[in-house]
């Protein structure tokens, strides 16, 4: 099983810029800087690269809307969004703790291919260590020629900064994330016009994952044909995956795309801990569908995950076990969205707390049955397409899952006005 | 007044961007690591350098969750309260800290040692429940572990 992300990487240290070289590392940026950016582009393009951040979008695709030539806007803009604050989230930090280098390599080939001349790296406030080690990593990469002016002789230029954030969800949104690199609140634009075309400062700009971009030096040294044989799937190469809550061996591996969801929770997780029963599970994030014990045979792929009604997201997965109370998870998962929503439109400004609301009263046993056809409703109230971006969406998807797979929970602490799950 | 050597690291940031104004998240965070939080007449110092109003400033320090307008104790606790510590029990964590340390959610102790706050999913899940001390990450909380790290802090 092949490992290209995380292989080299050593719990507690970070890649220098001498060892990842030993490692082949910045061989895929020279071989890139031989090519013309359009052919880089259709490398991974064919590669099947799909964007890690939650949505999928195929990478190479979205590259190719950003206008090219001497007489595209500049300067254009390359950002990382390391912003990583979707809660049960926690893989772009092995990945900048890890292997700095793997990230840097990836947006200058990145860079290289828009013909970006400007780069941010943008990480959120809680990962200080990260801070610390890409700050370092810049600079081995600048004292090398790795960065600046004409990279490698190639004449091609490339400046990367880091910004660390100061904690707030909606900066993980790609256009929130554009209006606090400008140092403004980070409330979602409109779109169209798209970031491609007018993104950072009004330029060009392409956002990608952490996970997206370090994935990009492996398919330049490696091939479009490798990165494709690498997974289980139609959709190349491999995914980080992750596992929290009442398992034996929480943690974060990264595997082919398209293995199944039984083996990572039982091979790689360990299973349930003992005197407990696995209940169901978020598969990508808190922002996704629940799935159940009837979906543990699904390939874990972006087909996979979405015929079984949910999403892959970022791959992060949070299982619920049968000792513990699902409205009360559901409950503490709207509190978040209902404290990070940005205020920018009402329904999700209102409908967010009021649901939290009703989840508490619920929890708290005093709850109506009434109350579940107003959290059916909100849920239609904040669907895709009824608010400005895709937070408040994002929010229904656990609680409409839950009221799908757990109602009779949500009806036990209705009709005997506590929860159960409480001693 | 913002020191000089304030000032310096704040310009350093200038040349990241395109318009000085975009420093302004990097300007309230070096303000707010020298002095704990951001007072108003810091706001007002900050304004005037990267020719801003005051209100143009606080309505950005105000959106984001980690910058502090008031101050704060010596250390800063953030407990992470999102989904995966809460299935591993942060709730019980939250309370014995509120009850050892005297002080609720929000407050600071009397001592100015500590101020307690929480803060959503710290990406520490598969070592939940977590919390950080400043600028140090702890995972896989207990009363016991707690209570020795406090004693770091002391
Ligand atoms: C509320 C919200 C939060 C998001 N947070 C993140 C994040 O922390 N990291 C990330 O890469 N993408 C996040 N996204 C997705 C980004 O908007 C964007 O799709 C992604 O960065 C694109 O990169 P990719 O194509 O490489 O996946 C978030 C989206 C929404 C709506
Ligand atoms: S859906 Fe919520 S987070 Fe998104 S723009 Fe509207 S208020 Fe802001
Ligand atoms: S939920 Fe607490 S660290 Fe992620």
């Amino acid at each position: 099983m092949e490992r290209p992300l995380t292989q080299h990487i050593r719990p507690g240290e970070y890649l220098t810029a001498a060892e990842y070289r030993k490692t082949g590392g910045y061989e895929g940026l020279k071989k890139a800087l031989k090519m013309t950016p359009k052919e880089v582009q259709e490398t991974v393009k064919r590669a099947g690269l799909r964007g890690r951040g939650g949505a999928g979008f195929p990478t190479g695709l979205k590259w190719s809307f950003v206008p090219l030539g001497p007489d595209a806007p500049r300067p254009k803009y390359l950002v990382a969004n390391g912003d990583e604050m979707e809660p049960g989230t926690f893989k772009d930090r092995l990945l900048i703790e890890g292997n700095p280098h793997q990230l840097i390599e990836g947006m200058i080939i990145s860079a290289y291919a828009i013909e970006a001349e400007i780069g941010y790296i943008f990480l959120r406030w809680a990962y200080k260590k990260g801070a610390q080690i890409i700050e370092k990593a810049l600079a081995e990469a600048y004292d090398a020629g790795l960065l600046g002016k004409n990279i490698l002789g190639s004449g091609f230029n490339f400046d990367l900064y880091l910004h660390t954030s100061a904690g707030r969800y909606i900066c993980g949104e790609e256009t929130a994330l554009l209006n606090s690199l400008e140092g403004k609140r980070a409330n979602p634009r409109p779109k169209p016009p798209f970031p491609q075309t007018s993104g950072l400062f009004g330029k060009p700009t392409i956002v990608n994952n952490i996970e997206t971009l370090s994935n990009v030096p492996h398919i330049l040294r490696n091939g479009a044909d490798w990165y494709q044989s690498i997974s289980l799937s139609e959709d190349a190469g491999t995914k980080l995956f992750g596992v929290s809550g009442k398992v034996k061996n929480p943690g974060l591996w990264e595997l082919p795309l398209g293995i199944t969801l039984r083996e990572v929770l039982e091979e790689y997780a360990g299973g349930m801990r003992d005197g407990l029963q696995f209940k169901g599970l978020l598969p990508g994030g808190a922002s996704t569908d629940f799935l159940t014990k009837d979906h543990l045979d699904i390939k874990l792929d972006y087909e996979g995950v979405a015929e079984a009604g949910s999403r892959l997201g970022t791959g992060t997965m949070i299982v619920l076990d049968d000792k513990t109370c699902v409205v009360g998870m559901v409950r503490n998962l709207e509190h978040f969205f209902a404290q990070e929503s940005c205020g920018w439109c009402t329904p999700c400004r209102e409908g967010l707390p009021w649901t939290e609301k009703i989840l508490t009263s619920i929890e708290n046993g005093t709850g109506k049955m009434e109350d579940l056809d107003i959290l059916a409703g909100m849920t239609k109230t904040l669907a895709p397409g009824n608010t400005f971006c895709p937070l408040a969406p994002g929010a229904m998807e656990p609680l409409q899952s839950a009221l799908k797979y757990f109602r009779e929970d949500f009806e036990r602490h209705i009709k005997e006005k506590r929860c159960p799950w409480r001693s | 007044m913002l020191s000089e050597k304030e000032i310096k690291e704040i310009e350093e940031h200038f040349a990241h961007y395109p318009r000085k104004q975009a420093a302004v998240i990097e300007a309230l965070k070096v303000v707010q690591f020298h002095r704990g939080y951001v007072s108003d007449e810091n706001v007002e110092d900050i304004a005037r350098l990267l020719e801003m109003t005051p209100d143009e400033v606080d309505s950005v320090a105000t959106f984001y969750n980690l910058i502090f307008r008031k101050p704060v104790g010596e250390h800063v606790i953030l407990m992470c309260d999102s989904v995966s510590c809460w299935i591993m029990g942060y709730e019980n964590l939250k309370d014995h800290l509120s009850q050892k340390l005297g002080i609720d959610i929000g407050q600071t102790t009397k001592d100015n040692r500590f101020t307690l706050l929480t803060i959503p999913c710290l990406g520490a899940c598969d070592r939940a429940p977590a919390m950080m001390v400043d600028n140090e990450l702890y995972g896989n909380l207990t009363p016991e572990k707690i209570d020795e790290i406090l004693e770091k802090y002391k």
